[in-house]
């Protein structure tokens, strides 16, 4: 799908790529990783010439992209970044209906086509085609970045770092989506990522780069299981390869940065906060910090215009599963796995809220089952 | 003195809403020329930054050439009248309706045009769908800027015989006749601060709703 040959890039002097190949096949889920600068944007950009190479060619579905018109490559590849860019001037529906428009599609086509993609996503259309960008959190303004790219169903994806942005709640959240979103309408998806567990979870294959070169591309097993050389093995972290299913507990696994509210705090300052964090719900506890509940923002939103409320004790948290930080590990994720959980809340015996196991240490901890004994022999 | 001014403005109420309609008319068309010109010379300099803000640079210095010094260097070229007044005033609301647009395109954040870009629009089409809506309010307020420095400075469009409410300071002052210095003072300032009223109602106007959320926050 596609394809660089020989491919170098510069910047004056300055070499960015240097004679890279690739091949990345229809319905694949690529994605490009390496440290800061290593060249993953500049060789994403350069698919739908937003850069163009200094030598070598791409292809695209076997077609030299050199030879189609930018404007109409770019209106059939998806493009998703970190900074979301949903246009602040035009409202969720216009911002959807961009490409479609661009391509002519008739009103009612749009319209119908909006309603669809949001509804794929969970997001009520009648409650959201009217909202400006501003009055979303950051998580659904990413949903709806992803929306927009996938409005006239492309067959190829380009997202650069889309979720990096995100806490991690809402990242997992969105992983989930696009990786089944991906799968669903067997697209082919180019994904660039700082983060190794995301790229895990995700990739059919990963691109590991270096210098503006390739140092491995592999699937996931075979990059954590046979990595090559030290740069692959250090970069893939050695903690990891510790982390064991079966006999590590949760508060070992568990993620302890978490973003938790208590009963007291102002309605107001929350919500500033949620923004502020892009968290997609409020964890509250007591004054002691013991788990009250959850509130998702959806019904902070349902309460906001209808009454006076102060302080987020005056609403009705969502009781939900937790798990001892004493349990085994494996026990925290048979239960994400078979109540579909997004997040597991850790508690103390005190029911004081200590941490959270998500998705992406689920990713961790399997991934160092593929390492297996020799990871601890080193 | 209530008195004294009331009777000047009884038996020059005549001249004065000629003036007014006068001085009206000349700050408009300075403003609307100055705003055909600076506005498609703004979003021009914005796609050649480099050369943009030297320009910008060289027209500030321009700027502080005092009006009477400018009226007196187009004077050999155009001679005496309203043409003069009008051209002069013109060249002064450029610089603020100029700079307004320049920064208020340069100022749209660059993932809007990435992803504008990205997701297939042309040139043209980023610009009239993306920066141009974002950048408007900007733009207006430019507007309202160098309305308001015309207004005041076509007063003095009236040594160059531009005539407006600036002919009947003149007169006042020549005369030593403080009520008529007044009568033609006070309609300038009022008509200076409605109009950039006005404009600040329309900046608001135009900027979209989702926009001013976010300038809000
Ligand atoms: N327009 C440009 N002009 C000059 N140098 C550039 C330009 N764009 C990128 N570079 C340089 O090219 C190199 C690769 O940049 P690139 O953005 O592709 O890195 P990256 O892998 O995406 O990094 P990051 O993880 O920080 O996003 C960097 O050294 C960068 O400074
Ligand atoms: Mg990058």
């Amino acid at each position: 799908m596609v394809v660089f040959e020989n491919i170098s890039k510069s910047f004056g002097n300055n070499v960015v790529i240097q004679n890279l190949s690739l091949n990345i096949k229809r319905g694949q889920f690529a994605v490009l990783i390496g440290p800061s600068g290593c060249g993953k944007t500049t060789s994403l950009r350069m698919i739908n010439r937003l850069i163009e190479p200094t030598m070598g060619t791409i292809l695209v579905d076997d077609q030299d992209i050199s030879k189609v018109n930018p404007v109409d490559l770019r209106r059939q590849i998806g493009y998703v970044i970190q900074q979301i860019g949903l246009f602040p001037n035009m409202t969720i529906e216009q911002n959807i209906e961009v490409v479609p428009k661009l391509l002519g599609w008739p009103k009612e086509k749009r319209r119908e086509r909006v309603r669809e993609l949001l509804e794929m996503v969970g997001m009520n259309p009648l409650q959201y085609c009217n909202r400006y960008p501003s009055e979303l959190s950051g998580g659904q303004q990413q949903r709806v970045g992803v929306l927009r790219a996938l409005a006239v169903s492309p067959p190829l994806l380009l997202m650069d770092e889309p979720f990096g942005a995100l806490d991690p709640i809402t990242r997992e959240t969105l992983q989930d989506e696009i990786k089944k979103l991906q799968t669903d309408l067997g697209i082919t998806i180019v994904f660039v990522t700082h983060d190794i567990d995301e790229a895990v979870k995700l990739a059919d294959v990963i691109i590991l780069m270096k210098d503006g070169k390739i140092v491995q591309a592999a699937p996931p097993e075979e990059l954590l299981s046979n990595p090559a050389g030290d740069f692959v093995r250090e970069f893939i972290g050695k903690k990891r390869l510790h982390v064991n299913y079966d006999v590590d507990l949760v508060r070992e696994i568990m993620n302890s940065k978490i973003f938790t509210v208590t009963k007291s705090k102002g309605f107001a300052e929350s919500i500033a906060l949620m923004r502020q964090r892009n968290v997609d719900s409020l964890i509250v506890t007591d004054d002691d910090g013991r788990l009250e509940g959850v509130i998702p923002v959806e019904a902070l939103r349902d309460v906001a215009g209808k009454k006076m409320i102060n302080t987020i004790g005056e609403l009705e948290p969502a009781k939900v599963p937790t798990i001892n930080l004493n349990a085994q590990a494996r026990e925290a994720f048979d239960t994400i796995l078979s109540e579909k959980l997004p997040y597991l809340i850790v508690v103390d015996s005190k029911n004081r809220v200590r941490g959270l196991v998500t998705k992406t240490s689920l990713v961790k901890a399997l991934a160092g089952v593929v390492w297996g004994e020799n990871a601890d022999d080193e | 003195m209530m008195s004294e001014f009331l009777s000047v403005l009884e038996s020059n109420w005549g001249r004065l809403v000629t003036a007014f309609s006068i001085h009206v008319q000349v700050a408009l068309i300075a403003v609307l020329l100055g705003s055909l010109i600076a506005i498609p010379l703004g979003i021009i300099l914005t796609r050649c930054p480099r050369m943009g803000k030297k320009v910008i640079a060289v027209l500030s210095v321009l700027q502080t050439v005092p009006s009477m010094v400018m009226f007196g260097l187009l004077l050999p070229f155009t001679g005496i009248g309203r043409p003069t007044a009008i051209v002069v005033l013109t060249l002064y609301s450029i610089l603020p309706i100029l700079r307004n647009t320049y920064t208020g395109i340069s100022d749209v954040a660059d993932s809007y045009v990435d992803a504008a870009r990205g997701m297939g629009m042309s040139g043209r089409q980023v610009l009239c769908r993306v920066e141009l809506p974002i950048a408007l309010p900007v733009i207006v307020t430019g507007i309202r800027i160098s309305s308001v420095y015309i207004i005041s400075w076509a007063t003095v469009a009236t040594i160059v015989g531009g005539g407006g409410l600036g002919d009947i300071i003149f007169i006042g002052v020549a005369r030593n006749n403080h009520a008529m210095i007044l009568m033609g003072a006070i309609p300038a300032s009022l008509l200076a601060i409605t109009t950039s009223f006005i404009i600040g109602r329309i900046a608001k106007a135009v900027t979209p709703r989702g926009l001013r959320r976010e300038r809000a926050r």
